[in-house]
């Protein structure tokens, strides 16, 4: 279980200024539940992500991680360019991993399986595809992803989505995916947590009963509507 | 480009390289004739006193010192001119306490370093070596700062996220990216340690292609420092064809793939 209880998150500015991030952000996100954190753009959902990632630590608040292993997927795909796309998602793995055999996920996500592959070889699609692969492969406890699927045209984005969802259905695992697109959201969660302009704090978490697979246009557009604002 | 055109730019630039050299050659032989003077002896002198040389023996001992020089001033300036410059480039705070020092040390001129070294610490390998190698230090400092500043982040905060262990991210993180600029301290360094190895040479020891062009000079004998000069000019260029650039072709092989 992720448990986010952030009181509030602040910059120094170089003049020395508080410039205020976060407000109070507090959500839980279960094994095997996909949540969605939204809200509009520049109110701190990347912020959170990272304290969640513990790459930053300075923060009023707490926040309790499952144990077990982290993963995340970055909006951009941060692939080793100088390291083959196999060896870029082995580095990733713990020690007790090592030798696992990556051929099922690879198909599983349409990676060719050439060995001598490289990042700089492969289209955004492509790379974005190693990067899931790359969380996927180390059976993590916890998966960030932070707007995986941004600047792809609508056809590639729509394929990686369904990609993976059949990933993360074979092994499902407590997951958090930062986006700006609501319909993206609507699709893909159990849950969607909604943050205010900056500073962000959570105004409104909406619930979806309807199972993913059942989710036509009429429901993702009323999804939608019940996160927009009013007016 | 077919394999085909590539093979004729090939040895159209090959021929180039022939014909340059070629011209060079005659201009020198050219004015040998002309002049006829033991201050410009003619190629076939400088090669037969070079030929002779080898075969006595004195050339490759004389060779292999320079060279054995060459190489522990490299290394050792590599070594600790790395650290310095990753320090530096990691922390704020140590680089505006010793960028004076770096910059007094890089203005710094050669030969005082070498003087001084032989006066403190006697005439001997350690202070000819140990001065060598303190001359190009901070040229490969400053060269590793750089490259630790351009070290990207989001890689490193990847890195984090993934646990990688701290060879692991050194090896396949940190030092590809730090790879253009270790091969630039190279590049530049073995160029310049080579030298000022012979002036240590000349200066303070007894043996070495530096000592050899001082002995020959008190003759005034041009045939011998030509030879000696191309011998090792000869040897530096082997360096730089059979280990460095092998070396830099196979850890910048995944470039070449970029379409």
């Amino acid at each position: 279980m992720l448990e986010v209880d952030i009181r509030s998150k602040s910059f120094r500015t170089a003049r020395g200024a508080e410039l205020p991030a976060l407000g109070e952000v507090g959500f839980t996100v279960a094994p095997g539940e996909f949540v969605c954190l939204t809200g509009p753009s520049g109110c701190g959902k990347t912020t959170t992500l990272k304290l969640i990632l513990g790459l930053d630590t300075d923060f009023e608040g707490s926040i309790r991680r499952p144990s077990g292993r982290l993963a995340a997927v970055f909006q951009e795909p941060r692939l080793l360019p100088w390291r083959s796309v196999e060896q870029n998602v082995r580095l990733a793995l713990p020690e007790e991993l090592a030798s696992a055999d990556l051929t099922p996920l690879f198909e599983l996500l349409g990676i060719p399986a050439t060995e001598r592959l490289y990042p700089g070889e492969l289209s955004l699609g492509m790379a974005r595809r190693v990067a899931l692969a790359r969380a996927f492969a180390l059976e993590p406890a916890l998966l960030l992803l932070d707007e995986p699927f941004v600047s792809l045209d609508d056809a590639t984005a729509e394929r990686l989505r369904t990609l993976l969802m059949s990933v993360w259905n074979a092994r499902p695992t407590a997951a958090l995916m930062v986006t700006h697109n609501l319909r993206e959201a609507a699709e893909l969660a159990d849950r969607i947590v909604l943050l205010s302009e900056r500073p962000g704090h959570v105004v409104k978490v909406v619930s979806i009963d309807t199972p993913r697979g059942a989710r036509d246009a009429a429901t993702i557009d009323r999804i939608v509507s019940q996160l927009r604002p009013r007016g | 480009m077919s394999t085909e055109r590539l093979a004729v730019a090939r040895a159209t630039e090959a021929l180039t390289v022939i014909l340059s050299l070629a011209v060079l050659y005659g201009l020198w032989a050219g004015m040998a004739a002309i002049l006829q003077s033991r201050e410009l002896p003619a190629p076939d002198a400088v090669f037969a006193f070079l030929w002779n040389e080898a075969v006595n023996g004195e050339l490759w001992l004389h060779l292999g010192m320079t060279l054995l020089r060459v190489a522990a001033a490299f290394l050792i300036a590599m070594a600790i001119g790395s650290a310095i410059g990753i320090a530096l480039g990691r922390s704020r705070l140590a680089d505006r306490l010793f960028d004076p020092w770096l910059i007094l040390l890089l203005n710094l001129p050669a030969l005082v370093v070498i003087v001084l070294a032989y006066i403190w610490f006697g005439l001997n390998e350690v202070s000819a070596i140990g001065a060598v190698a303190l001359t190009k230090i901070p040229n490969v400092a400053v060269t590793i700062r750089e490259g630790t500043r351009a070290i990207d982040p989001t890689l490193t905060e990847m890195a984090k996220v993934f646990r990688f262990p701290p060879g692991r991210l050194l090896r396949h993180v940190i030092l590809p990216q730090l790879q253009p600029y270790f091969a630039a301290a190279t590049r530049s360094g073995i160029a310049l340690i080579w030298k000022i190895v012979l002036v240590v040479e000349l200066l303070g020891r007894s043996n070495g292609v530096g000592f050899q062009i001082y002995t020959y000079f008190q003759f005034f004998d041009v045939r011998a420092i030509l030879g000696y000069s191309l011998a090792f000019v000869a040897v530096m260029l082997l360096v730089e064809m059979i280990v460095v650039q092998p070396l830099e072709r196979q850890a910048t092989r995944w470039r070449k793939r970029d379409a």
